[in-house]
Parts: structure tokens; C-alpha cells; sequence
């Protein structure tokens, strides 16, 4: 049996640019959801060091990996393999089932504020991230950069994901090119 | 005309457009009402009843008479104000509810008769034959009247929707708005400025007064400046805020595109959603006519817009002008002209107190009493104290005073209230929580009050969220005094108009009320004033006035209608911007969509996903051909389907087991680690949600799989009976749907194809056997679970290696005579073993029913179970699964009904129905299920199928639902 070989959920897509915005296919690595047991929290926390537990809409990072809130009790760890956790989370692998999106420059708010409801601008300072949803679909998105987001959406709904961003960027580098 | 030196206009860029195939030249920042008129183009519509020729009445959004065709490459848009659509090169535009032509129209024969057509004929008129209503009468009114055409075909132009948020939204920019949106800017506070119109300024660019002793638009120029340098400021042109919702959103439409040709990626509206902490609502107020005899025809303008033409555009309405109005502000349309040359011919003024002096000539206490010309104004009669006379003109101005735009300020229910100083309907206060209305909205008529009024708004406005906003300096403006006496109907012989758009006049008023309709919501609807797309803008306040002179009441007493959103229209388009064909809904591909399609497997829907029909080989001509060879090839060799789509819940914590007892009828608890276990799952009201399988993976983690249909709903569900039943346990719920890829491997040949890709070979894995497995160096999971009733398996690896094992177990099944089954097979297969899905738990059945009571678990509770154990959900009386069976071939009859032999075929005899259709090529007989009354009792009946939608009425013998192996030994093989 020869090897399975790893795709993407966009299988490589190449990244588009508008007017100085770029959105492009990331690979997150590893994902796993870590969902803490009742009680729990001081067990977890040592255990997920050096990750602190990421308060509500918002993500902690180290130099690997990131830990982002993604519900109640809940955060996915991403670009790390989960520690032991036996007892304290339950953990499951999301490694391939989202795919991951970078949105990066000057109209990356205004672009994202075409498909999420919510206020995007200074006030989603870098550092939180939300559950919301972008269009019709429901995503993980978190601020890495004061211009640049990355979003997670189910994989199989990642080309439609794009589209609908990159016709929101197509939308205003044309809206730019009129003024 | 245009009148040189005057109005904001490029004269160094012309610009030519079309109207009615004809090529006519403006200038950039002409509206096509003004260029027309710039052209002497007085005539540009029809009125919807009796074909009436009209022109332009307004210079805004509410423009009744003016509308137009604008016909684009992508579409063909009807209804367009003149007012508002904005001339670039190659703008194509016509009018719209005429034939042959605009200054021709057959239909103008429905002004001769308009003593028949008066409010209600129809209602009184096409009542009998009762069937001719639907077939005649309907249509031929419907083509008779009416306003423009769509294409019929799709729009495909592009449009957009969008999310803002902000402090304060300001809504309007004339001088309470730009007053409250340069209070707030300079305090910092995160503004939206929306105006409807392309430029700011309202009627400080209308009016031209002076501010600080300088025209009125060089304050608006420099203020403009300074909100567009300021970061914490947007300034939204072209915007209308088109309603008010709860907790502070308004929706805006801005036109982005409307105004260029049109060009790739560029939207041609979008549709906002603002939140806003706070809004100042400064949108002004709307002139309103006068209703006199004969007052519709083109050439009579309001005053107000013959002055925005003229320092706007630079363009007078007419060579000759004559004045009739009811308070002050009209006399400044007057002097503007004459000061920029035109002639007025004179001021009619109704009040007998008012002032005579003027430099042209003014008659007091005067009324128009009569107009003449067809296609537009030549002269009009008068009648004041001195007599009657006639002045020959060719533009009359009008004015009947303001009314405030109190039309935000009633979207959540508000009502305006009533003031006599003004003569109109002001805003009542706090009718819209977080709004607050300023300047003319609100009834404040000079510049000055204007000023100071949308300062203070936003002042109180921001302290109200913790910002401090302190006073800036204002320009000094005029505070002279508002001045009207009421005048809302000067009666004589002929038609005096009310509702322009309608064609709804006094008469129509007033008959509505003699027949009884004298609320003024039964007024309107009888009338129909106030119904077309101006949504009566400038027929409201005069309707209702002489609905209330007519029932002897007051115009308090009597009240206005209910201002609904949007305040202008909104084209669907925009509000569902990006929805059109596939922008629909999400598309979802599985891993193996392209391995799918490169055997050219047509793809259907599945909710969501798109999942192959069946493949086709070459040679096969039809999709039954290419089923029933992957049906047999299941039961005698091996298939692989994409099972990917099926929901999958992973469910941990000590708790999980007690939860899976809970939500499943059936025992989960006493679940061996390494099995897996059918359960059936109920709706809180006791009918079937779901069914699928469930793993125990270890002690405290089980894998759920439901149904692809009910993926989210049983998420869901679960979320909902854990926060509400058992927030407190020690569980843990979440989705791996998309992190799994699962191929199910079915036939007498699937263990060894599994073999052939598996890293190492299986060894004693019987029937509902779970574990880990490793393919290709992956690791994987593997359930020997069956939904073909074939020995089956289902092999599942991370999703991101989904594809890859795809083709190699399709390559390797077809190296041993098998093959890839797609969801054709898959149903026929399922309904040869009497597999339900959601045909059969179609959420109006009960376990009862699909006859699984037995799964129902008397030593334990579950949720659904008390409601499931009601009177009528048990019993003979109940429509039970059964089989069908047929020897021969026929159309597919889902949804056919059942009925006893002999029976009469009526709705109330109907037996029950058909769920599921097949042509079972291994039984070589059509097989189906349904439901049918008392129907296990009734195995080896005779039961008559008829279909009326297809007009097939067929026998056939109910039987047991499953037909292929009913002893289950191909799945424990």
C-alpha cells in the first residue's frame, strides 16, 4: 500500500491579490479542539503551558502554536499536536477538517465587514478572535496583524469561502478604481 | 433652460445620455430630470390610471411622476426617479406606461372615461360574471395600468450587502446634519454621515441662503473637507437610510454604481446595515402640492424644486414663471428667478395678509382655479378678491407648505403628532429608542434653528454614551419666521390631484368617505393614495386633510397612515446581494468530489453537498443502465461510496454514556468499547429526529453518525437537551463531520478489497465491530457496519487523505470487478434491505410507526418518550411502514396514495403513502415503501397506488419493508 497523500481542503490554491489585499490558502497544522472538563480549568492550565487558556474572544500564542477560543469551555489548539490530557479535555483532531484563510492588508476589514456582522475595525484588536458568520457559513476568525485575519471554515464549504472574499475584495478594489 | 452663471454643474464636461431613443447633452452632475428640463423637456411620464402626460413635480426621492426605464447590459430597471438617477455618456433611459409613445398613448382614452374610473370602480364594476375576474377583467386591467416593465430576464448586474457600526449615525447632511456630524466629529465619536443625495448640504445647495454673509455652500464645502480628513468619520453619499429596526440598526441603500457606465466588480447598490449607538435623524422636510383643478400637467412643479433646478443646475422650469403658494417660503423661488432673469408672470398667494410687494405682480387671496395645455403648462386661470384672470405660463411653482420627513421616526409604531404652527405632522419624541430628530424633521423651518438644533442633538445624543461633545462655532444664518395659512384644496370643475403616482383625486377622497370608508387607512386602501412606489410622499398630509374636511373631523383626529419601512424603494437585488443562482447557499464538496467528476458522475444536491448520482461507463446510455449494474455489482462483487457527508458527533466525559441513554431510545450504557450500536432518536415531542449508529470508542468516548440531512439539527439537539437538561454533567459534544473522510466498502468482496488497502490484514471483526486501523501509513478507524445489507464496512481516514484513499479503493474494487456506487445504488439498495432515511422519518412519524417501538426502552426514560406514549401515537389507527411490491416497471410514484380495493378515491379514503421508489433489478420488480393504515395486519393485501400528479393508478401486494435478506446473514457474514 503505497502512502495516502495530504490535500488541502483548496488543494494549493494560489493566493489573489486586490489592491494591495491578499487572500490566500494557509496550513494551519495541526488542529485539535480541547474542550475542558467540568472543574477542570487549573489541571488544564498546567498542563497547557507554556498556552494559557484563551479568555472568550480572544487567542493566546507562543512561539508554535496558538490557542484560540472557539465556544464555552472550548478552544481549538492550533500548529501543535495536543499535550496528554487525559481526564482534564476532551480532545479531537480537526487537523483537515477546516480550511484555513489569510486575509491580509488594507481592505481586509472592509472586506470582512461585507460578510461578517461584526464590528471588525479597531476594536477587534489583534490578539481576539470570534465565532460568527461569514456569509451563510459559520467560521473561527482571529486577528494576527493590525491588517491581516485568518479564518477557519468547514472544508467542505472552502470555495465558497473564497469566493464570497474575494468577490467582497473585487467589490471594493473596484469601488477604489471609481474614486 | 439652462440660465448661465447659475448652478453646481461641470460645464466643462458635457455629457449625453438618451431618453425615448433620442440623444440629448447635459453636463456632469445633471440628474436626467435636470438635463431634460435643461433640453425643455417637460413631458417625461405617464400617470399609472389614466395615462396622463406628466413631467417632473420634485427635485428629490419622492419624485410621484417622473419614472423611468433604465436599460443596462446586465438589466433593465423600471420605476426609476428622474430626480435621483444621475446622466453619464451612454446612460440609456425611456419612459415607461405608454403606447406607442410618450406624446401618443392609446391608453390616454382612460381619461375620457375617467368619470367611470373614479376610486372603487373595479370593486363595483367587475363583479359578476364572478369568473370572468381571473380570466378578463384581472389581466386587461392589469396591462392597462400599471407602471414599468422588467426584462424577465435575470439581473444579473452585481450588487453587494455590507456591515457598519458607529456612535452616532447622522441621517441627512443639510444644516442640522452637517451641524451634528461636525459637533460629534470634533469630539471624537465614531460618525456615520449618510445623505441620500450625491453632494452634502440639502437644502443649503436648494436654497442657497447665506452663512456668515457667504454662500451657504462654501460652509458646506469646508466643513465637508474636514469630516473627510477626520478618521473617525464616514461620510456616506449617495446613501438613503431606508428604515429603522430594533436596537439601533437602520438599513441604508447607497447607490455605488448607478451614477457610471457599468464596470466589471462594481456594485451597482449595496445594501447597508448600520448599528448605531446612537442617531440624529436631520432628513428635512418634503414639500407638498396644492390640489386645484386640473394641477397634474407637465410644467407645475413645487416651488422648492423649481428653485434646487434652478441653483442646482442652473436651469429654470420655464421662461415664464407664475408663483401659487400658502406661506413665505416660495416668495425666495420667486425673487431667485427674477434676480437671475427669468420673468415671473406673477405670485398667487392664497393668505389676504401677506405682503404685496415684490418686483413682479402679486395677487392676494388668490386661488388657481383652472390650467390649460396637453402636453404641458400654457396657461392657467385665477380668481382672487379683484376677479378672475387668466396669465399665460409656461411653469407653474407651487407650494403647500412642508412637511417634516417624519418617516424614521414611525418604523417601530410611532405616530407623529399634530402641530398648527407649521400646519403638519411633527415627530412625537422617543417613538424610536437611541434617535433623535433635529432641524427640519422636526419642524424647525429656518437655517439658523436648523444650525443650533443638530448641534444640540448630538450633543445629548453622545453624553448619552459617555461622550463629552462640546459646542463649536456655527455660522451665522437667517431665523425669519415660517408663515402659512392651510390650503390644502381649491375646489372648481375640474380634477384636482392629490396622489400624483396613483391618479388619485379630491373627488376619490371625498367618495371614499361618502361610501363610508372615512378611516383614513380604509381611505387609502379604497383610494389606493399613498400605495405606489412614492408610498404618497406628497400626497399623504393633503389626502388625509381633505378626508377630514370631508367627515367633518379634524386632521389630528383623523391621522395619518402607518409609514412603513423602506422610506424609498429598495430593489430586492441589493437586499440579496450575492443570493443569485449558486450564491444561494454554501456549496459543500466532499474530498472526493474531483475523483467523482473525473468519471463524470453527475453530482446532486444533498442538502448542502453535491454527491455523485451514479457512474457512468461508456456505453450506457441511460442512469437506470449505470444503477442497476452498480446495485448488482454490490451484491456480487464489492462497491465504494463517499459516505463523508454523514454527520459525526464526538461525544466524551463520564458522563456520555448516561447522555447517549438520554437522547436515544434505546440503551447506550451497556455498549461494549469496540462496538457499535443502531439507535433511534426522538424529538422532544415523542415523533422520530434521527437515526444512525453510534460507536463506543473507549469507556468515556463514543462517536455518533447521524443521518447527512440532520447532521446540524442533531448537533443541535444534543447542545440543546445538554444545556437544558444536564449542563452540569461532565460531557463534551462537538462536530468531526469535516474531519473525517469515511468510504463505505460494501459487497461479498469487501474484506478482501479492504485487505488489499489496509497496512495490515483484518482479522476477527464481526458484524457492528469498531477500532483503530492504519491505511498507507494513516492512521484511521474502521466500523464493519451495513447500510446495502451487504457484508459492509466503512473506512475512515483524516480528511486531508480523503481523496487519495478514494481512488485507490475505487482503483483496487475495480481490479477485483467493483467499483464506485453513487447515491442512485445507494437507494435502491437501502430500499431492497427496508432501510429508512428521512423519506420514512419525515418528522411526522413516531418509532410506532417505522414499527421500532420495541427500540423504545421500557427501563429507562428518554427524552420524547412520555410525549411518544400520547393517545393516537400508538394503535391501528396509525399509517405503519410497509413494503409495496409491483412485477413491472413504471414512473417512480412518491408521494402516491394508497386506497382499499373497491374503495371510492377520495381524499378522506386515502389509506396512506408511498415514501421510497425503486426498480430493484435483483428482485426484477418495482419495490417501494410508505405508510399505510393498519399495514403490518395487512402484509399480502392488494392495495391500489394511484398517482395523480403522474396519472398512474396501479396494484400493488403490501408486503414486509424488507425484501433482500431478511435474516440478516449477508451482514454477519
Amino acid at each position: 500500500m503505497p502512502e495516502l497523500i495530504a490535500k488541502t481542503a483548496l488543494l494549493g490554491k494560489k493566493p489573489v491579490t486586490f489592491a494591495g489585499t491578499t487572500l490566500a490558502e494557509g496550513d494551519a497544522g495541526p488542529v485539535a479542539s480541547i474542550a475542558l472538563f467540568p472543574g477542570q480549568d487549573k489541571a488544564a492550565a498546567k498542563a497547557l503551558k507554556p498556552l494559557a487558556f484563551p479568555a472568550p474572544n480572544s487567542f493566546t500564542e507562543s512561539e508554535a502554536a496558538r490557542l484560540v477560543w472557539t465556544g464555552r469551555d472550548q478552544a481549538f489548539l492550533i500548529g501543535a499536536e495536543p499535550p496528554a490530557l487525559g481526564g482534564i479535555a476532551a480532545v479531537t483532531d480537526q487537523s483537515g477538517g477546516w480550511a484555513t484563510l489569510t486575509l491580509t492588508g488594507p481592505m481586509a476589514v472592509e472586506a470582512l465587514m461585507r460578510l461578517v456582522p461584526l464590528d471588525l475595525r479597531a476594536t477587534f484588536a489583534v490578539g481576539q478572535a470570534a465565532r460568527a458568520p461569514l456569509g451563510h457559513m459559520q467560521s473561527i476568525l482571529f486577528r494576527t496583524a493590525p491588517d491581516s485575519f485568518t479564518l477557519m471554515v468547514f472544508r467542505s464549504m472552502a470555495r465558497t469561502a473564497w469566493h464570497e472574499i474575494e468577490v467582497a475584495l473585487r467589490s471594493l478594489a473596484a469601488r477604489a478604481a471609481l474614486a | 433652460m439652462r440660465i448661465l452663471g447659475k448652478g453646481q454643474i461641470d460645464r466643462n464636461r458635457p455629457v449625453s445620455f438618451r431618453f425615448d431613443g433620442k440623444s440629448y447633452q447635459g453636463y456632469q452632475g445633471d440628474t436626467v430630470a435636470s438635463a431634460l428640463l435643461a433640453n425643455d423637456v417637460r413631458l417625461m411620464g405617464r400617470s399609472f390610471k389614466y395615462h396622463r402626460p406628466r413631467g417632473v413635480l420634485t427635485a428629490g426621492s419622492e419624485e410621484p411622476n417622473a419614472l423611468l426605464e433604465v436599460v443596462g447590459a446586465t438589466n433593465q430597471t423600471p420605476n426609476v426617479r428622474a430626480t435621483m438617477q444621475e446622466i453619464f455618456d451612454g446612460l440609456n433611459t425611456q419612459s415607461q406606461n405608454r403606447f406607442p409613445s410618450l406624446s401618443f398613448d392609446f391608453m390616454g382614452v382612460n381619461d375620457l372615461l375617467s368619470q367611470f374610473l373614479s376610486a372603487g370602480f373595479y370593486y363595483k364594476t367587475f363583479m359578476w360574471p364572478r369568473a370572468f375576474w381571473e380570466k378578463l377583467y384581472e389581466p386587461v386591467i392589469r396591462r392597462a395600468a400599471g407602471l414599468g416593465r422588467l426584462s424577465g430576464k435575470h439581473d444579473e448586474g452585481h450588487y453587494e450587502k455590507a456591515y457598519a457600526f458607529c456612535d452616532l449615525l447622522v441621517i441627512g447632511s443639510g444644516p442640522a446634519g452637517l451641524a451634528a456630524a461636525l459637533t460629534a466629529a470634533r469630539a471624537g465619536a465614531d460618525v456615520i454621515l449618510a445623505e441620500e443625495d450625491r453632494e452634502l448640504g440639502g437644502r443649503l445647495l436648494a436654497d442657497e441662503p447665506d452663512l456668515d454673509g457667504a454662500p451657504a455652500r462654501d460652509w458646506v464645502s469646508s466643513t465637508e473637507a474636514e469630516l473627510r480628513s477626520l478618521p473617525n468619520v464616514r461620510v456616506m453619499t449617495r446613501t438613503t437610510v431606508t428604515g429603522a429596526y430594533d436596537n439601533g440598526t437602520f438599513g441604508a441603500l447607497e447607490r455605488v454604481g448607478l451614477h457610471t457606465p457599468a464596470r466589471a466588480d462594481l456594485p451597482r447598490e449595496c445594501f447597508w446595515r448600520i448599528a448605531a449607538k446612537r442617531a440624529v435623524l436631520a432628513a428635512g422636510a418634503l414639500e407638498r402640492p396644492i390640489a386645484f383643478p386640473m394641477n397634474d400637467r407637465p410644467g407645475i412643479m413645487l416651488a422648492g424644486a423649481v428653485r434646487s433646478y434652478l441653483n442646482r443646475w442652473g436651469v429654470t422650469a420655464g421662461k415664464r414663471v407664475t408663483i401659487f403658494a400658502n406661506n413665505d417660503g416660495a416668495r425666495q423661488t420667486a425673487r431667485q428667478l427674477m434676480a437671475a432673469g427669468v420673468e415671473v408672470a406673477a405670485i398667487l398667494d392664497s393668505r389676504t395678509d401677506a405682503t404685496a410687494i415684490e418686483d413682479c405682480p402679486v395677487y392676494l387671496g388668490a386661488r388657481v382655479t383652472d390650467t390649460s395645455g396637453r402636453l404641458g403648462l400654457r396657461s392657467i386661470s385665477g380668481a382672487h378678491v379683484g376677479g378672475n384672470f387668466q396669465i399665460e405660463t409656461d411653469c407653474l411653482a407651487m407650494s403647500g407648505g412642508w412637511n417634516p420627513t417624519v418617516n424614521l421616526t414611525c418604523h417601530l409604531n410611532g405616530r407623529p403628532r399634530w402641530n398648527v404652527d407649521i400646519a403638519a405632522f411633527v415627530p412625537s419624541e422617543g417613538v424610536v429608542p437611541g434617535l433623535s430628530v433635529a432641524g427640519s424633521a422636526n419642524g424647525d423651518f429656518t437655517t439658523h434653528a436648523c444650525l443650533a438644533a443638530g448641534q444640540a442633538a448630538a450633543i445629548e445624543a453622545l453624553a448619552e454614551i459617555g461622550v463629552t461633545a462640546a459646542a463649536v462655532p456655527l455660522p451665522r444664518a437667517e431665523g425669519v419666521p415660517y408663515a402659512i395659512q392651510p390650503l390644502w384644496l381649491v375646489e372648481g370643475k375640474g380634477r384636482a390631484w392629490l396622489d400624483f403616482a396613483n391618479d388619485v383625486t379630491s373627488k376619490d377622497v371625498k367618495l371614499s368617505a361618502q361610501e363610508g370608508f372615512t378611516s383614513v387607512e380604509h381611505m387609502k386602501r379604497y383610494t389606493t393614495q399613498g400605495m405606489a412606489p412614492d408610498q404618497g410622499k406628497s400626497s399623504n398630509v393633503a389626502a388625509l386633510a381633505v378626508l377630514a374636511d370631508a367627515t367633518g373631523r379634524g386632521i389630528p383626529e383623523t391621522g395619518t397612515t402607518t409609514y412603513r419601512p423602506p422610506f424609498t424603494p429598495v430593489s430586492i437585488a441589493a437586499m440579496g446581494a450575492g443570493g443569485r443562482a449558486m450564491g444561494f447557499a454554501p456549496q459543500r464538496f466532499t474530498t472526493s468530489d474531483q475523483a467523482s467528476r473525473d468519471r463524470h458522475a453527475p453530482m446532486i444536491e444533498a442538502g448542502l453537498w453535491y454527491r455523485p448520482s451514479y457512474f457512468p461507463k461508456p456505453g450506457e446510455k441511460t442512469w437506470r443502465e449505470s444503477c442497476d449494474r452498480e446495485v448488482n455489482m454490490v451484491r456480487s462483487a464489492v462497491g465504494v461510496s463517499d459516505v463523508s457527508t454523514l454527520g459525526k458527533i464526538d461525544i466524551q466525559g463520564k458522563d456520555a454514556a448516561r447522555f447517549l441513554d438520554l437522547v436515544y431510545t434505546n440503551t447506550f450504557s451497556n455498549l461494549p468499547i469496540g462496538r457499535v450500536r443502531y439507535g433511534l432518536m426522538l424529538r422532544e415531542d415523542g415523533l422520530v429526529l434521527d437515526d444512525g449508529t453510534t460507536a463506543r470508542l473507549d469507556e468515556n468516548h463514543f462517536l455518533m453518525t447521524t443521518t447527512t440531512a440532520a447532521a446540524g439539527l442533531v448537533m443541535r439537539h444534543l447542545d440543546f437537551i445538554h444545556q437544558t437538561h444536564c449542563a452540569d454533567w461532565d460531557l463534551r459534544l462537538i462536530s468531526v463531520t469535516e474531519s473525517w473522510a469515511q468510504f463505505a466498502v460494501a459487497g461479498p468482496k469487501a474484506r478482501a478489497l479492504l485487505n488489499a488497502v489496509l497496512d495490515a490484514p483484518l482479522g476477527d471483526f464481526p458484524f457492528m465491530a469498531c477500532g483503530e486501523t492504519q491505511v498507507g501509513g494513516v492512521k484511521g478507524r474502521l466500523f464493519r457496519i451495513s447500510f446495502s445489507g451487504e457484508e459492509g464496512y466503512e473506512v475512515a481516514v483524516p480528511s486531508r487523505y480523503g481523496e487519495s484513499l478514494f481512488r485507490d479503493l475505487v482503483a483496487k474494487a475495480e481490479a477485483m470487478g467493483g467499483g464506485p456506487y453513487g447515491m442512485e445504488a445507494l437507494n435502491v439498495l437501502r430500499i431492497e434491505k427496508g432501510f429508512i432515511t428521512h423519506a420514512e422519518i419525515h418528522g411526522r412519524t413516531t418509532a410506532f410507526d417505522i414499527g421500532m417501538e420495541k427500540m423504545v426502552s421500557p427501563k429507562k426514560d428518554c427524552i420524547g418518550k412520555a410525549m411518544a406514549a400520547r393517545p393516537g401515537m400508538v394503535g391501528e389507527e396509525r399509517e405503519q411502514l410497509v413494503g409495496l411490491r409491483l412485477a413491472q416497471e413504471t414512473k417512480a410514484f412518491g408521494g402516491a396514495h394508497l386506497f382499499t380495493q373497491g374503495a371510492e378515491v377520495e381524499r378522506e379514503t386515502s389509506q396512506g403513502y408511498v415514501t421510497s421508489v425503486c426498480w430493484s433489478p435483483m428482485f426484477g420488480a418495482t419495490l417501494a415503501m410508505g405508510f399505510l393504515k393498519n399495514g403490518r395486519a395487512r402484509h399480502g393485501e392488494k392495495i391500489r397506488i394511484v398517482d395523480h400528479l403522474r396519472d398512474l393508478d396501479l396494484l400493488a401486494e403490501v408486503c414486509d419493508p424488507v425484501f433482500h435478506d431478511p435474516k440478516g446473514e449477508k451482514l454477519r457474514a
